[in-house]
C-alpha cells in the first residue's frame, strides 16, 4: 500500500509547480505521472483504432480499451462490463440517460425528482425534457443542515403517482454534503418500486466506494478527470436490461450492426452508446488512474481526508469571519468547503489567494439553484484531494487572513 | 505584501462607489452578467437634451467590478450620447490606472457592458 505523506512526488504537477497549493480537485483533480505516462505511452506503444483492425497494434489498442471497460466494471461491481459505457463526461452520461431512455419512456405529467444541490449537468438535461415534454420537475430541498429532506415529495400520495426517476447526486460540489444513497434509496424502493434511480457519483467516488449491485441503482455517472484520470472521458453504467431498452443519443458509426440506404440496426452493449472513435488515450489514462487509486486503498484515502476535513471543520468553527456552507461535522461529508469571508466578494478572495500560490475557486460552482438556496450569488470553495495536507489548509488559512489585511476590511 | 491590484483608489471606490443606487426617474435600465464569478450590474441612465443627466449603478460584484463601475460612472457624467458611443475598452481600463489580468479585466469592463447595453 502506498503511502500518502510524500504522495506529491507521484505527481509531475508538484514538481513543477512546488509551491502550489491546490485546493480545487472538486474542479478537477491532479494527474499521477502513471496516468500522465499512460496517455503519452499509448501514442508511443500501442497507437491504432481499436476493433476492427486486424494487426498486432490494434490488438493491443482494444485489449487496453476493453480491459479497461472491465476494471471499471469490477471497480463498481457491475454485473457485466457490457453495463460500462465509455462517454465524454458525467454531464453526457447524463444526457444520454435523458434522452434515449427519459425522452422515450416518460409522458406529459410524469415526475421526475432532482434535488437542490444538484450540478447543472444534472439540472438542465431534465429542464430541456421539461420543456420538450411537459414533465414536471421536483426539486428536494436542502435543509439548515445542509442535507436533504427528501421525505416529503414521496410522501405526497398524488405525486408519488406520478414520479418515474430520482436523479440525484451522491454528494454536493458545494456544501460537501454526502447523501445518505442505501437509507434514501430503500426508502424509494419500498414506497415505489418502479421509480428509476440515477445517481451523479461525479463529485463522490474520488473519494468513496461505490457498489451499484448493493446500492440497488439504475444508471450511475461519473467523470475521469476528478479522480486522477485525463479529461474526456465519462462513464454511464446502467443495468443492462435498461441499457437494452435505452436509445442511443449519438449515431453513426461503431454503434451500428448494419447499414443500408434505408436503415441502421445498432450493435449489441455496450458498443451501442460509442459512437465513432472514444478518446483512446484518455481510457488508457483512466485506466492507470484507477489502479494508482487501488494502489493507496479507498480506506486510506478516507481515513487521511477526514483527518484534514476534521482539522478544516475546527479552524472555520474558530472563525466566525467566516461563513462555511455546509454541515459543521465531517460525518457523510467530503472535503468541500464554500465559504463567505464576510465583507469581500469570493472573486477578490480566489484572487489574493492565488498570488500566494493557492488555488480555489469562486463562483456560482455550477449549481446557481443551491446558490439561490443559500441566498448568495457565488461563493469561495476550497476542495481536498489524496495530495493535500495540513500544511495546505494553514495556508490556506493564513491566507484567508492575508485577505482581511489586503482589502482593509 | 499589498497587491498591486487593491491600490487604495480601488478600494475607496469599492468601499464608498459613487453613483451607487437606483433612479426613479430613468430612460435607460439595463443588467449585466459576468457568469464566471457571479457579478452583477444594473446600469440606470436618464438623459436631458442627448446628454446623460443621471446615472445610477447597483448590483453584486467583486472590488474590481463595483470600483469600475464607481469611476466609470463618474467620467459619463454629462457626456453627450455621440461621445458615449465613441468609447472603447481601453479608455475604460486607463481610468483605472492599474495593470489587470484578463480575468480581471472581464471584471472591469461590466460596467461598459452596460454601457453598450444600454445604448442599444
Amino acid at each position: 500500500m502506498k503511502d500518502l505523506k510524500n504522495i506529491k512526488k507521484d505527481f509531475t504537477i508538484f514538481q513543477n509547480y512546488p509551491d502550489l497549493v491546490y485546493l480545487d480537485s472538486a474542479a478537477t483533480s491532479q494527474k499521477p505521472t502513471s496516468v500522465i505516462n499512460a496517455v503519452s505511452d499509448f501514442y508511443k506503444f500501442k497507437n491504432s483504432n481499436v476493433h476492427r483492425s486486424g494487426y498486432r497494434l490494434a490488438e493491443l489498442a482494444t485489449e487496453t480499451y476493453e480491459n479497461t471497460r472491465i476494471q471499471i466494471g469490477e471497480f463498481i461491481n457491475a454485473r457485466s462490463s457490457n453495463e460500462i459505457i465509455f462517454t465524454g463526461n458525467t454531464n453526457q452520461s447524463i444526457n444520454y440517460v435523458a434522452y434515449g431512455w427519459a425522452r422515450k419512456f416518460l409522458v406529459s405529467g410524469d415526475i421526475v425528482v432532482l434535488s437542490e444541490m444538484e450540478h447543472h449537468a444534472n439540472v438542465v438535461p431534465w429542464l430541456r425534457l421539461k420543456e420538450e415534454k411537459k414533465i414536471k420537475l421536483l426539486f428536494i430541498p436542502i435543509n439548515k443542515e445542509y442535507r436533504l429532506d427528501y421525505k416529503p415529495i414521496f410522501e405526497n400520495e398524488k405525486n408519488l403517482q406520478k414520479i418515474k426517476m430520482l436523479a440525484l447526486t451522491h454528494a454536493s460540489n458545494v456544501l460537501g454534503t454526502v447523501n445518505p444513497l442505501k437509507e434514501i434509496i430503500s426508502y424509494i424502493r419500498r414506497k415505489k418500486s418502479d421509480i428509476k434511480i440515477l445517481i451523479d457519483a461525479a463529485q463522490s467516488i474520488p473519494h468513496l466506494p461505490i457498489n451499484v449491485q448493493k446500492l440497488d441503482i439504475d444508471f450511475l455517472t461519473f467523470s475521469s478527470h476528478k479522480i486522477l484520470g485525463p479529461s474526456g472521458v465519462g462513464i454511464l453504467w446502467g443495468r443492462e436490461n435498461l441499457l437494452e431498452e435505452t436509445d442511443p443519443f449519438f449515431v453513426g458509426s461503431h454503434m451500428v450492426e448494419t447499414v443500408t440506404k434505408e436503415k441502421a440496426t445498432w450493435s449489441d452493449l455496450p458498443d451501442k452508446f460509442e459512437v465513432g472513435t472514444s478518446n483512446l488515450e484518455g481510457v488508457a489514462g483512466f485506466s492507470a488512474a484507477i489502479s494508482y487509486l487501488q494502489s493507496i486503498g479507498l480506506k486510506n484515502i478516507n481515513i487521511h481526508e477526514k483527518d484534514l476535513t476534521d482539522y478544516a471543520l475546527k479552524i472555520f468553527k474558530q472563525s466566525p469571519f467566516i461563513k462555511l456552507f455546509g454541515p459543521k461535522t465531517s460525518d457523510s461529508r467530503l472535503g468541500i468547503f464554500s465559504f463567505e469571508l464576510k465583507g469581500a466578494h469570493p472573486h477578490d478572495v480566489s484572487h489574493i489567494l492565488d498570488r500566494q500560490n493557492i488555488a480555489i475557486r469562486s463562483g456560482h460552482h455550477c449549481a446557481q439553484i443551491t446558490m439561490k438556496s443559500l441566498g448568495v450569488s457565488s461563493t469561495a470553495r476550497a476542495s481536498l484531494y489524496i495530495y493535500n495536507s495540513k500544511k495546505d489548509i494553514d495556508q490556506l488559512f493564513t491566507a484567508i487572513h492575508s485577505v482581511k489585511k489586503t482589502l482593509k476590511i | 505584501m499589498q497587491d498591486q491590484l487593491y491600490q487604495d483608489i480601488i478600494l475607496e471606490h469599492w468601499k464608498d462607489p459613487q453613483n451607487f443606487g437606483t433612479l426613479k426617474d430613468f430612460d435607460r435600465d439595463v443588467s449585466v452578467q459576468n457568469r464566471y464569478c457571479g457579478d452583477n450590474i444594473r446600469l440606470m441612465l436618464k438623459f436631458d437634451k442627448n446628454k446623460i443627466s443621471a446615472i445610477s449603478f447597483s448590483g453584486e460584484g467583486c472590488a474590481i467590478s463595483i470600483a469600475s463601475a464607481s469611476i466609470f460612472t463618474e467620467y459619463l457624467k454629462g457626456k453627450s450620447v455621440t461621445s458615449l458611443k465613441k468609447i472603447n475598452q481601453e479608455q475604460v481600463l486607463n481610468l483605472l490606472e492599474i495593470e489587470l489580468t484578463p480575468a480581471r479585466t472581464k471584471c472591469a469592463l461590466l460596467i461598459f457592458q452596460a454601457l453598450q447595453k444600454a445604448l442599444v
